[in-house]
């Protein structure tokens, strides 16, 4: 058999076509991503970008009614967008099977909170699986879709970071085609209106008691009895791993499936170990519910409820052993992502930096910019908040407060949640400014399409959504397209904007530079000469400009030659190679 | 059983860290019977601190090597190389581009870049070999390859003869760059230390 080295998300996209999965939709959100992109690339499955999660998730509800396999799938905090369809779909159930992905992200990779959307299986009545390698990613992903046409429900698979981006072998197999489940109309089922939903609910219960039987039974949870009958621990997902490598002779109760959890297996396996211990990040799920069944557990006792849990982390709260450590020593400086040389975001942020206004932010690659030395963000929330914060900051200081403030956010983010709140500001009568940064892609997340990219998430061609038109349709009456890279524009066409007492939106246009790359030009340089070290240059906050020797310095390997810095400079010492010729 | 390999690389978000690690993967994978790689990806990406972790053994339960654990640190810069220093083994070897990148901090002046730090590196590890990459790099065709001359120092530590990593190479590197980092990964292994 092959084995080959996936991802868990390239894992799972394998698993979704191994089942015979037809529909995946899904919003882009680190760290699932991947998993629609290897998704796409199979030819018998039909996948695409939705423009946000609620939608994804319908589209793949609609698509298990409609009697195929359907998956949709995205990161933590996009299964809050999708939370309405989730809740709904719990009670109706499915027709073909459905599975909905979430990608946590203990310790914060790349996310702003980490909430444990294990929670939301037991909130909505699903079961919940949590696979410990890709191995298992696949073959839950492919248990997931039996599960859910079984027991007639949607099934959530969770993944962590460490799942979704580690690489381990998977064996390879082939798709088993799935018929597509004949469609029949069935209001009492599919209509979730007070009269069926109390009937439904009945169901639900009585589904949750067959699941917990399940648990009891499946493969997905198992003891592994160790050397050692005196420490009990209670894992699962990536955590399950470090317990292994941590405590190799403990014995080990490995949970596949968190949601319901087998009690009776629980109540054997405690009664078997003289200490049981539950080792989870995040919330004391599993120990909550073991707690609540009288059988006595240790877990948050001595494992926090913040970041992740590591080998070393186990081997210290258990063992009291940690590994002598090497030190770096003295403060070493910091590395923090930045905004790429050429970003089209560079200009605007400047530009609002030295404007001193409040900005109402949201979530993309433009949110770096809230840190030194652009420090041009005052709000990041969630996705699409930018336009509902610097709209309810407006009702609350008056009107005036928003002659200084703008709402910024990306073309993907107003797509995905942005437009709504800008509907709002026209409706409930507020004043506010907003900058839509158009990109022309979803970019954060590694360059995905969108509604108005013109690209389906295969690459086929797509009608593309208007954006000025849009805005004009929300009732907005003073809208502005502008060029970023030209300063002087940009800041003409904020203060103007920001100036007029009603709503206006400015849409900045201009790709993001790793898909424009003919936009790339010959770096600039310094003409030493003619700078007086005043530093303004370094404040656009481009990795490839520095200070060297008292002067600015160009980095030619990095420099895409946008101009940015040479029209902040007072000297005009920053030019183009043509024109100067050598290098310095 | 053998005991489990674990290589931890390190540098600067664009420098090539993941193809290197697919190639060392590909390698792996002929050495050794399970293998496991943990990267980050996301805001990561964007020139920041990026690690990538490699573990290869007979049976590899974490992808996550453990700070003190590492038998080769593999950094395309210094400071990266001296950021990671306590995930080294107190026997380990630090493989380091002797090459500095000045982080954001660095670049507008709020922060300095330390000095000396190969001598830094010597303090604290028992083995550490500078390489200059870019040079190395640049000789083979291309300054991008500084990721595969590294790779190419590193194989010197691991098993696997020459024919294994030209075919993990050939694996990982998409065709038409495949020369250029024939020709680099040689001019690593070939270093004479």
């Amino acid at each position: 058999m092959v084995k080959k080295l996936l991802t868990g998300n390239a894992a799972v996209a394998q698993g979704a076509w191994e089942a015979g999965v037809r529909v995946v939709s899904a919003y882009p959100g680190t760290p699932s991503t991947e998993i629609t992109e290897c998704a796409a690339a199979y030819e018998e499955i039909y996948a695409e970008w939705a423009p946000n999660e609620k939608v994804a998730v319908e589209s793949a509800i609609g698509a298990s009614i409609g009697g195929a396999r359907a998956l949709a799938a995205m990161k933590h905090v996009g299964l809050n967008v999708a939370a309405d369809p989730l809740f709904t779909v719990g009670y109706t159930g499915v027709n073909g099977g459905l599975v909905i992905v979430t990608a946590d992200d203990p310790g914060m990779h790349s996310s702003q909170n980490e909430q444990d959307n294990r929670l939301y299986g037991r909130a909505a009545k699903v079961p919940v699986l949590e696979p410990s390698d890709s191995q298992e990613a696949k073959d839950f992903t492919k248990l997931a879709f039996t599960i859910s046409e079984a027991f007639d429900t949607p099934v959530l698979l969770r993944l962590t970071t460490r799942i979704a981006h580690s690489q381990s072998l998977v064996a390879l197999g082939e798709r088993e085609e799935s018929e597509l489940v004949p469609y029949e109309k069935n209001a009492a089922k599919y209509v979730a209106m007070p009269a069926n939903a109390r009937k439904l609910h009945v169901m639900v219960e009585e589904r949750l008691q067959k699941l917990a039987a399940y648990s009891e039974t499946t493969e997905l949870n198992r003891i592994e009895w160790g050397d050692d009958r005196k420490l009990g621990i209670i894992a699962s997902g990536a955590v399950y791993q470090y317990v292994k490598e941590a405590l190799p002779n403990a014995s080990v109760l490995k949970i596949g499936m968190a949601f319901p959890l087998p009690k009776q297996l629980i109540t054997d396996f405690a009664a078997g170990v003289e200490k049981l211990i539950v080792i989870e990040e995040l919330e004391a799920f599993m120990e909550d519910t073991i707690k609540s069944w009288g059988i006595p557990v240790v877990g948050k006792e001595l494992f926090s409820p913040i970041g992740e849990i590591f080998t070393e982390t186990i081997k210290e709260k258990i063992l009291g052993e940690t590994a002598p450590r090497l030190s770096g020593g003295e403060n070493l400086p910091n590395r923090p992502p930045v905004l790429c040389p050429g970003c089209p975001h560079r200009g605007i942020f400047y530009v609002l930096h030295k404007l001193k206004l409040n900005v109402s932010g949201d979530i993309g690659c433009y949110t770096l910019a809230a840190v030194p030395p652009l420090n041009a963000m005052d709000t990041t929330i969630c996705m699409g908040a930018s336009i509902g914060v610097a709209h309810g900051m407006e009702k609350a200081r008056g009107k005036e407060f928003s002659r200084k403030t703008v709402a910024v956010l990306g073309d993907s983010t107003f797509l995905h949640s942005g437009i709504t709140g800008l509907m709002n500001t026209v409706y409930n009568g507020s004043t506010v400014t907003t900058i839509i940064l158009d990109n022309s892609i979803t970019a954060m997340t590694g360059h995905q399409e969108n509604p108005a990219t013109g690209k389906t998430a295969k690459g086929e061609p797509a009608p593309s959504v208007d954006l000025e038109a849009m805005v004009r349709a929300c009732g907005v009456k003073r809208v502005r397209v502008v060029d970023p890279f030209d300063l002087v524009a940009t800041e003409q066409v904020v203060r103007e904007e920001v100036a007029a007492a009603e709503p206006s939106v400015i849409i900045t246009k201009r790709p993001c530079i790793l898909i424009n790359r003919a936009a790339m030009k010959q770096p600039l340089l310094v003409e030493k000469e003619k700078c007086i070290n005043c530093g303004i240059c370094l404040g656009v906050g481009c990795p490839a400009i520095a200070r060297k020797d008292g002067k600015a310095r160009i980095d030619s390997a990095q420099c895409v030659g946008c101009g940015v810095c040479a029209s902040v400079c007072p000297k005009d010492a920053i030019v183009s190679r043509e024109k100067d010729g050598a290098e310095r | 059983m053998t005991k489990t390999t674990n290589i931890l690389i390190v540098g600067v978000g664009g420098q090539g860290t993941i193809l290197a690690s697919r190639i060392l993967a590909a390698a792996a994978q002929r050495i050794a019977g399970e293998v496991k790689v943990s990267e980050i990806h996301g805001m990561a990406q964007r020139g920041g601190s990026v690690v990538t972790q490699v573990r290869f053994g007979d049976k590899v339960y974490s992808p996550i090597i453990q700070p003190g654990a590492a038998d080769v640190i593999l950094a395309f810069e210094k400071l990266e190389a001296l950021r990671w220093i306590d995930y080294l083994k107190e026997d380990g070897t630090v493989i380091v581009n002797d090459q500095a990148l000045d982080p954001m901090p660095v670049s507008a002046s709020a922060a300095v870049y330390p000095e000396d730090v190969i001598g830094k590196l010597r303090q604290r590890a028992k083995q550490v070999v500078p390489v200059d990459a870019l040079s190395l790099a640049l000789a083979a065709g291309n300054g991008k390859a500084v990721n595969v001359v590294l790779l190419g120092v590193l194989s010197q530590f691991l098993a696997g003869d020459s024919a294994l990593w030209q075919q993990a190479l050939a694996e990982a590197v998409p065709e038409k760059f495949l020369a250029v980092n024939q020709k680099a990964f040689a001019s690593g292994r070939e270093l004479q230390r």
